[in-house]
């Protein structure tokens, strides 16, 4: 079947996958037979500077986390949509450029907007 | 032979990796792990697009899914402090909304199985490894052309996705100094400097 | 098993496994003998002599320190979410090392030539930060968490301009595969237009790694190492490999997006007679240099400069370099094919 060709050179992919995870599983394995064990509650706990942990370190964190997520989820996209048209902007010609300008014109009335509003700043 | 074995025998390793965790997803105890174990379902479902020959949406799955989706997902569940506990006990009072929605999805399968029965899924396969192109370029040369509006459309979708998280996330905090780069750059000489001369014995008055 | 079976799979089969060895273990190499170079370069650049100790000049020096951290204490904190604990730093060494199958080192030299290949790496790159940040959420320790959230901030936000800047190499070469995007044709006017990018490119892959000068998720002098701070043993070892075998591979897309692979330099045909696997090294190295150069003289960013940098700076520049590029490319008539 023709169509398997290709899958011949995603196999070597695959095996690596595999190599890596057993590779850094038997490193991990290692450490742990030859390395020796010495446990202390002290030496357990959590490193907060000499203090005993004031508190579960999950805390609420500030929202401007949250908004470079969500920026970096649109201009992901964005660049998902520019991988196909870099590649096959010899056969679209000048309507498949000006297409795609008009799309990037779009993005950037949303980038100036985030500009503008002090979104881009970190406080 | 050995080939289609090989791929045999990966596809039924993605399947079952990616049913296991889409299963740990809804019944892991813990936010965090369920939001993981659904990258894991991701990458498998990545594996599976490439076993049909479709690598370029494989890829764009990972890059778009995993690496930003999913990293926002993770945040939100690592830091939002949801109480996912006392969210659980309530659970009941969503079980008929869930079973309608379930039940919809359920349908909508059951008839893509039937409208599928007829299409050789070998034919599938083959389509997407048809030509010499490879799939990237088969996409990058009808998107922009022959689906422009709806490419354009996709553009006012991010468009509004990027207004709407600006107002509703970005608060402007008043507490904070920030730094004027325009104004330190454009700063003269003049401004910050005086050149006194002073002469031994007297100081300055 | 007939004679077909073991000339057609076997042989194959086996080769690619040799291969893959091969592969890992030039990859582990390279990493302890980078360390051994950081410390040499960082040693001359302040007038030091480095490790002189173990070995003849010093030699022997990565494999004392992988053996001393292999001898050391695992610990797992009593708070910490044990099994993402340990996962996460395997998981780092993991995409570290699984980048490398679609580098081509040499002509035809590659283990998976895939039509996609630099999509692939751009994924693989992007599940980088589910390492960090599940080491930092894992360890249940504020001065981790912290380095994690603002590591996986910086990541993703350099991100962005790194893919920008692929778009406009991959104007000029309209392929997504590397042996191709290394063999493209370009003329010297092309290679002078995607001249900033390559020095857009390598500041962002200084902050795609957390090296220094943006190296704030493990600022010892703040946050006493980050999202680390509670690792110890061959954790941390995974850590720091990943984190070398990072360096050397975005050393190595670098060089195969910008620097012309395994050819030989400034397309002088004099010197195509050394083997492209040689020219491949050598230009690695060149660039590998550079991050051990910025860590000896620039010192570090603050944060809210270094997602201006990223968000306001790189973004907007390679963003219109792109339709410049594409300009250009459009109305000449100069696009491939």
């Amino acid at each position: 079947m023709a169509s398997n060709e290709f899958l011949l050179e995603y196999l070597p992919v695959l095996i690596f996958i595999f190599i890596a995870a057993g590779l850094s599983l038997v490193m991990f394995i290692a450490s742990l037979i030859v390395g020796k064990k010495n446990p202390d509650p002290e030496k357990l706990s959590a490193y907060e500077c000499g203090f005993e942990a004031f508190a579960d370190a999950h805390n609420k964190f500030d929202v401007r986390y949250y908004l470079v997520a969500i920026l970096f989820i649109i201009f992901d996209l964005e660049i998902a949509f520019l991988f196909p048209w870099a590649i096959s902007l010899g056969d679209i010609g000048l309507f498949g450029f000006w297409s795609m300008m008009v799309f990037l014109g779009v993005l950037t009335v949303g980038f100036i907007y985030e500009w503008n509003k002090g979104a881009l700043d970190w406080e | 032979m050995v080939i289609k074995m090989i791929a045999t025998a990966a596809f039924y390793l993605f399947s079952i990796i990616l049913l296991l965790s889409a299963l740990r997803v809804i019944t892991a105890s813990n936010a965090v792990h369920s939001v993981l174990f659904l990258i894991l379902a991701f990458f498998n479902a990545a594996g599976l697009f490439v076993l049909l020959g479709a690598e370029f949406v494989a890829m764009i799955l990972v890059i778009v899914y995993v690496g930003a989706v999913a990293v926002l997902f993770l945040f939100v569940v690592m830091m939002l402090d949801v109480d996912f506990q006392s969210l659980r006990q309530n659970a009941k009072s969503y079980i008929g909304g869930g079973l309608v929605f379930g039940g919809v999805m359920l349908l909508e399968l059951i008839t893509l199985y039937f409208a599928w029965a007829d299409v050789q899924p070998t034919l599938v396969a083959e389509a997407a490894v048809v030509s010499d192109i490879t799939n990237t370029e088969q996409i990058g040369q009808v998107l922009y052309t022959d689906y422009v509006y709806a490419f354009q459309l996709a553009g006012l979708i991010l468009l509004v996705a990027m207004i709407g998280a600006i107002v509703l996330t970005h608060r402007r905090r008043a507490d904070v100094r920030r730094q004027k780069v325009a104004d330190q750059v454009y700063v003269k000489r003049e401004d910050v400097l005086e050149i006194k001369e002073v002469k031994t014995g007297q100081g300055i008055s | 098993m007939s004679p077909d079976f073991v000339n057609i799979y076997l042989m194959p089969g086996l080769f690619m496994l040799i291969h893959i060895g091969i592969l890992v273990g030039a990859v582990l190499g390279g990493v302890a003998y980078l360390t051994y170079a950081e410390r040499k370069v960082l040693g001359a650049m302040q007038r030091r002599q480095g490790p002189m100790t173990v070995g003849p000049f010093g030699l022997l020096q990565p494999i004392a320190d992988g053996l001393k951290l292999l001898s050391k204490e695992t610990i797992v904190p009593t708070q910490s979410n044990k099994p993402v604990f340990i996962i996460a730093p395997m998981l780092l060494f993991m995409l570290a090392l699984v980048s490398w199958v679609v580098i081509p080192v040499d002509a035809k030299l590659v283990l998976a030539d895939i039509n996609v290949g630099i999509l692939y790496l751009f994924a693989v790159s992007s599940m980088g930060v589910y390492g960090i940040i599940m080491a930092g959420w894992a360890s249940n320790s504020k001065y981790a968490f912290l380095g994690a959230m603002r590591s996986a901030s910086q990541m993703i936000s350099y991100e962005v301009s790194m893919g920008l800047i692929i778009v406009n190499v991959l104007l000029v070469t309209g392929s997504l595969n590397l042996s191709e995007i290394v063999t493209a044709d370009r003329p010297l006017w092309i290679q002078l237009l995607l001249f900033p990018m390559f020095i857009v490119f390598l500041i962002s892959i200084l902050a795609e790694t957390n090296r220094a000068p943006f190296d704030l998720p493990e600022g010892e002098s703040e946050i006493t190492g980050g999202f680390m701070v509670e690792y110890s043993s061959m954790s941390f070892a995974l850590f720091f490999l990943g984190e070398y075998a990072n360096m050397i591979l975005m050393s190595a897309i670098t060089t195969v997006l910008f620097l012309g692979g395994w050819l030989p330099p400034f397309g002088i045909e004099a010197l195509a007679f050394v083997p492209g696997i040689i020219w491949f090294v050598l230009k690695t190295c060149a660039v590998l240099f550079v991050f051990l150069w910025a860590r000896a003289t620039l010192p570090r960013y603050r944060y809210d400069q270094l997602m201006r940098l990223g968000w306001k700076v790189f973004l907007p520049f390679t963003l219109i370099w792109v339709v410049l590029v594409s300009g250009i490319l459009v109305y000449t008539e100069s696009l491939p094919k």
